[in-house]
């Protein structure tokens, strides 16, 4: 165990400087000039060049590079050059957005997509199965942003009952905060678990035709009993390696949600450094997604220890 | 059945009486597109920083109305000597900024020598460019002397990269701003929202909102729901696509105004074949205006046939000069020497009057021979490649600085156009500032460059605002890019 879990530490490493070297190096090579895009057309070239010193953005870029990279040892994560702040500040202000955004979203994924996926494999080739299926061949085709327009359109202009965008802060209380982010979680969770619903399925169904499964209904046990105590057990792997995928996906690749619920999360933050070259933002916050998401990877993997006691014996 | 009906008329009943109860309002949520990157307008070029700022929070000397007049402010008066190279300024006593300290003569000077100085990175510093020396003479007298006699002195004086601070917040205007406006700051949640509200010690008329939100809604198609459900009351800057929607309903407003962006296809000059003039008005005569305002502008925007809004006192209309004409276009190019047509690239940057019109242009082109490549890129792409560069063939942007015709004399500037008659012409211009004299000029000039060609005219951008038909007082044109809310209120 001890050893399995040295070696998952030392890739996740090894990860985190290749994509640190590949970020920094990307980011360099796309044309645009952060110095011309805040001056604007209207101010000289020589202006240009004394803000591109002020910023730093002519010493080499070797030298760039590890000032950043040493910086990122110390969770020194730079300033922004558009905002003129440390960028771990913009990543927290977001951060209160995104995380709750992304485990609420997970959350009723699971919620919905468990029970559906375990009503589909016990009734499989049923009614009862093409329907649930059918209805998550739709979630998955469905786009999100149309879904969520439909939602705003019925619950915000329609009904009122939440407001059609924007996040109010965690400050004027939790219960407005959470009404903010309940149409958009619904809107990402839906197409979510339409995807786990049918994986969730498949996976049981294989699972239900191993000998073990006819051995337990064989020596009594009841229908139910085996499919949530043996089946459901052991179909868990696939659904768990979906749910790691959808949470990475779901901290920062929500950027149309958040434009369409105009929320000001991670995604957008990231996407507006883009389009403004605010380098050092994009840097510091695609690298601290890529931890994200390799300790995401990295729990994914240790929970398959638990789920799978094999796996803990043959490491 | 019934039950239901009974229930339903009361709680419309609560509704109506609910709504009327908010009637005297004094708060509003105002719909942005794009975030400010800072709150100093003394120190980027996004028009969204002024969009907040102008006119609410900081003011200068002079300041901008909403048809793009000169008005006093900060100044509430001045004297030009005869050779009109000395302005006085008499300012405004009593004045305060709002962490409360006096706003004087010395703030005045402070201001204009820090946008002026050797290390300023003010994005206008052309507009100070003319000063010699800025002196106080009394705290409520300042004597500023110019290099040479410049006739639009007092409107450059009026943008807002020329709003006056204080030296003590001058370093923290970016996240904090301090000015002497009637609205104070009050919070920004980044990639969310700023919050201004009423400042209690005003020097002039007291506004009548305590408190104005600019709320950033990115998407078009998020603004639709945010206006119908009354979360965001006002929209001063409305995607035209969208407006329909909006148009048939009784409690929103659709103002259609001006601004100062003349939408143009913009030509590189010096890059064969596009340095014969032929080639050029070859151009101009395949543009057909008419269909490219309908289809990148939802049929609202102005023609235009030189550089100059139709909303200003100096235009002369020249859309005449090239009507659509596609045989003319034709035998043009025949005299070019290109008869059989010839292929070049179009970059389109994001704003959709670029991507939209930069497809029927190219459609347009086609038709008198010429093969046009799209090539869409972003900003930051556009101000490298087309703008630094000068690496492209044409290209569509709106020029939404106002009275700047002058970029066509500029040195180096990206259209690599060079005509001397041209630059005499505005270095007069500059030196003028008898109003007879300056309409002559300024009618010289527009005539030379649609002569020229130097570019394909297109169409002035429209403004196009929705808002809560209740409301009253925001500009219905643009002038400048800003949202002043200083007349705004709500009324029965």
């Amino acid at each position: 165990m001890t050893a399995y879990l040295l070696k998952r530490l030392a890739i996740a490493v090894a990860t985190l400087v290749l994509a640190s070297m590949v970020v920094f190096a990307v980011l360099e090579i796309i044309p645009g000039d952060p110095a011309r895009l805040m001056l604007g057309m209207n101010a000289s070239a020589e202006q240009v060049e004394l803000l591109r010193n002020q910023m730093g953005l002519n010493t080499p870029l070797a030298l760039r590079y590890l000032h950043w990279a040493s910086g990122l040892l110390s969770l020194d994560f730079g300033r922004s050059y558009t905002y003129s702040v440390p960028v771990i500040d913009l990543v927290r202000e977001r951060v209160v957005v995104s995380l709750p955004l992304a485990l609420i979203a997970l959350a009723l994924s699971t919620l919905i997509a468990i029970p559906v996926g375990l009503f589909s494999a016990g009734r499989r080739g049923r009614a009862g199965d093409t329907i649930a299926m059918g209805a998550a061949q739709l979630g998955v085709a469905v786009p999100n942003f149309w879904f969520a327009l439909m939602l705003i359109y019925l619950f915000a202009v329609w009904l009122r009952l939440v407001p059609s965008g924007g996040f109010p802060g965690w400050s004027v209380g939790v219960w407005p905060a959470l009404k903010a982010l309940v149409l958009p979680a619904i809107a990402l969770a839906l197409p979510q678990a339409a995807i786990l619903a049918r994986v969730t399925r498949s996976a049981l169904i294989e699972v239900l035709n191993e000998d073990y499964i006819r051995t337990a209904r064989a020596k009594g046990l009841p229908y139910r009993a085996v499919l949530w105590r043996h089946a459901l057990r052991n179909a868990m792997i696939p659904v768990l390696t979906i749910l790691g995928l959808q949470f990475a996906f779901l901290l920062a690749g929500t950027i149309i949600i958040e434009n369409v619920f105009y929320l000001p999360g991670l995604g957008r933050l990231v996407f507006q450094a883009i389009t403004q070259r605010d380098l050092i933002v994009v840097e510091s916050v695609v690298m601290l997604l890529v931890a994200a998401v390799i300790i995401v990877n990295l729990l994914v993997d240790l929970s398959y220890a638990i789920v799978d006691p094999r796996l803990r014996s043959r490491q | 059945m019934k039950l239901w009906k009974t229930i339903l008329a009361a709680a419309a009943l609560a509704l109506a009486t609910g709504a009327s109860a908010f009637a005297a309002r004094t708060d509003l949520v105002i719909g942005i597109p794009l975030e400010p990157p800072h709150l100093d307008p003394t120190a980027g070029a996004a028009a969204a920083i002024d969009e907040v700022l102008y006119a609410n929070v900081f003011e200068g000397l002079t300041r901008i109305g909403q048809n793009g007049e000169v008005l006093p402010d900060l100044a509430e008066s001045w004297t030009i000597s005869d050779d009109g190279k000395v302005y006085v300024f008499k300012l405004h006593t009593g004045v305060k900024f709002h962490d409360g300290t006096d706003f004087n003569a010395d703030d005045v000077k402070f201001s204009l020598d820090r946008a002026r100085a050797d290390n300023s990175v003010n994005a206008q510093k052309g507009l100070f460019a003319a000063i010699d020396k800025v002196e106080v003479v009394d705290s409520a007298t300042v004597k500023v002397t110019l290099k040479n006699p410049q006739g639009s002195f007092l409107y450059n004086m009026g943008w807002g990269d020329a709003v006056i601070v204080a030296p003590e917040t001058a370093g923290t205007n970016k996240e904090k701003p301090i000015g002497t406006g009637p609205f104070k700051f009050q919070s920004w949640a980044k990639g969310s929202s700023i919050t201004l509200v009423k400042s209690d010690n005003y020097w002039g008329t007291p506004v009548s909102l305590d408190k104005a939100e600019f709320r950033i809604v990115p998407d078009a198609a998020a603004a639709v729901p945010a206006l119908l459900s009354g979360d965001v009351q006002a929209f001063p800057f409305f995607d035209p696509d969208s407006v329909a929607q909006a148009q048939g309903d009784p409690r929103f407003k659709v103002v259609i105004g001006a601004t100062e962006g003349e939408t143009i296809l913009a030509i590189n000059n010096k890059k064969p074949p596009f340095d014969k003039l032929q080639v050029r008005q070859a151009i101009s005569f395949a543009l057909d205006r008419k269909a490219i305002i309908d289809g990148a502008s939802a049929g609202l925007g102005v023609p235009i046939g030189s550089h100059m809004s139709p909303a200003n006192k100096d235009y002369v209309d020249l859309t005449g000069l090239y009507p659509h004409n596609v045989d003319k276009a034709k035998e043009l190019l025949k005299e070019a020497g290109l008869e059989n047509g010839f292929k070049a690239t179009l970059k389109l940057p994001p704003p959709s009057y670029a991507r939209l019109g930069g497809e029927i242009i190219a459609s347009q082109l086609r038709d008198v021979g010429i093969d046009l490549e799209i090539i869409p890129v972003e900003w930051a792409q556009w101000l490298d490649q087309v703008f630094t560069k000068k690496d492209y063939d044409l290209t569509i942007v709106s020029h939404t600085e106002p009275n700047d015709i002058d970029i066509y004399s500029r040195k180096d500037y990206y259209f690599n156009y060079d005509n001397p008659a041209f630059d005499k012409i505005i270095a007069e211009l500059n030196l003028t500032s008898d109003e007879a004299k300056r309409k002559t000029l300024l009618g010289e000039a527009q005539k030379i460059l649609a002569d020229d060609a130097v570019v394909g005219f297109l169409y002035e951008l429209p403004k196009v605002g929705v808002w809560d038909a209740k409301l009253q007082g925001l500009w219905e044109n643009a002038p400048i890019q800003a949202n002043d809310l200083t007349k705004v209120k709500w009324t029965d």
